[in-house]
């Protein structure tokens, strides 16, 4: 039968531990938030991942890793034809356009990135498929999974404290006002500019790390080192209606409502 | 009879209780009850739903204080006792650096249920590993605009000043409109 569950109740990093332990093998499926994701594993090691509907056959993995741009990507994939992604692999290595170890390195960074993401992943449903395993034509790694669930679980508490600071991305960031600083005299990476570019009150947090093509982490942690650095704050966007239970002083004029606050003051004077 | 409210509010073990206590004029109905858990162990009881205190102005009219439940396991209870607020203070513990992240969240979250006005109490400024007021302000991200107020929670007269600085924040705000 198989393990399934809730990632409420069984964690993933629970999760890993067990196919370590028990040296499973097989497919683990895990339903997210927003798309789903399918982890292989053999003798209990991490052999191959896939996430949602991304191009997950070698190319779409080089292009993914940076390893060829994607226009590289259309003539590899014109002339490919149906080649497998291990006859595409030995190609590419004997026409000199990348070696193998470019090729083992984006995939395992391919891999590896997929199950980091999964450890953000609080709420959803998980399968584990005894001796399901990928398509035959995909190369696959076999990774020690001890070292991935220490590094996914310091970034899981990293994710935590993240969502903590920054509860909500439908808020907008504005730049702060101080006297004498300036953002171009900031040293920030690239990264950090291309956020920098979109803020303003009308962008929503999401709005920027769409249209960055970015994942929440990425953003949180950029938008989290900006406030931390005083150079931004989080502001409402306009139009973002306020919550139905927000309501100000007793709708009365302003007259009768300053009245009532100077009795207030009164009453506390004379306490 | 008009009635208004204002909630106490900060992390747990900020003083909020104590801070209603020293100008209810009645006895506080609280819903303090024994710490379950050995990580928040740093005093007996705590606050599970809310702190209720009273000021009766005149005939006419009442203030009514809320104080919030510190731990955030009980956060739930925030927006609804945010409901209608006239203003809000935080608590701080002055001596608790730990708390002071927690502190801003809360305050940051306050802010998106209600946008009235607030002031930040820091508390426990009686005691010698109390950070200062100026200190605790950079570490909170402070807006120079916010009213920062040193307070020692169980006194009344301390208590009484964060008050009124929070009237006096309302009442500018009106003005304003």
């Amino acid at each position: 039968m198989a393990v399934k569950g809730n990632l409420r109740d069984f964690s993933v990093t629970q999760l890993l531990n067990l196919i370590n332990l028990a040296r499973k093998t097989g497919t683990l499926t895990v339903e997210g938030p927003n798309e789903a994701a399918w982890v292989s594993f053999q003798a209990g090691k991490l052999i191959y991942a896939q996430l949602g509907n991304e191009d997950g056959t070698l190319v779409g993995i080089l292009v993914r890793t940076g390893r060829i741009t994607a226009k590289q990507a259309q003539v590899i994939k014109s002339h490919a034809g149906d080649k497998s992604d291990k006859e595409l692999g030995l190609l590419l290595i004997n026409a000199g356009y990348l070696t193998q170890q470019d090729i083992l390195a984006g995939i395992r960074q391919y891999i590896i990135d997929i199950v980091y993401r999964l450890f953000t992943w609080v709420d959803g449903f998980f399968r584990f498929d005894n001796d399901v395993l990928p398509p035959d034509d995909r190369i696959v790694m076999r990774l020690d999974l001890e070292n991935i669930i220490i590094e996914g679980a310091r970034r899981m508490r990293e994710w935590e404290q993240l969502q903590e600071e920054l509860p909500n991305l439908d808020m907008a960031l504005d730049f702060i006002e101080r006297p004498g600083a300036n953002i171009r005299d900031v040293n920030l990476n690239v990264e950090e500019w291309k956020v920098v570019s979109y803020i303003n009150p009308k962008n929503s947090i999401r709005q920027i790390m769409k249209a960055n093509k970015m994942n929440e982490l990425e953003i949180r942690r950029i938008v989290y080192a900006l406030i931390q650095a005083g150079l931004v704050e989080v502001v409402r966007p306009p139009g973002m209606p306020l919550p139905p239970q927000a309501r100000q002083v007793p709708a009365v004029d302003k007259r009768q409502q300053s009245s009532l606050v100077n009795r207030l003051i009164d009453r506390i004077r004379s306490l | 009879m008009q009635t208004v409210k204002m909630v106490v509010t900060g992390p747990f073990a900020a003083g909020k209780t104590s801070f209603i206590r020293s100008v209810s004029e009645i006895d506080v109905v609280s819903t303090e009850r024994k710490i379950s858990t050995e990580a928040e162990r740093i005093k007996e009881t705590t606050t599970v739903a809310m702190d209720f205190g009273r000021i009766t102005v005149d005939d006419d009219l009442v203030l009514y204080l809320f104080g919030t439940p510190g731990q955030k396991r009980f956060d739930f209870m925030w927006e609804i006792l945010s409901e209608g607020m006239l203003g809000f203070i935080v608590t701080v513990d002055s001596t608790r650096p730990e708390t002071f992240r927690e502190a801003k969240g809360i305050l940051q979250t306050f802010r998106a249920y209600a946008p009235t006005p607030y002031v930040v109490a820091a508390n426990k400024q009686d005691m010698e590993a109390a950070w200062t007021v100026e200190d605790l302000r950079i570490a909170l991200k402070l807006d120079p605009a916010v009213k920062m107020l040193p307070c020692v929670a169980s006194d009344r007269e301390s208590v009484k000043k964060v008050l009124l600085e929070l009237l006096y924040s309302i009442l500018e705000d009106m003005e304003k409109k």
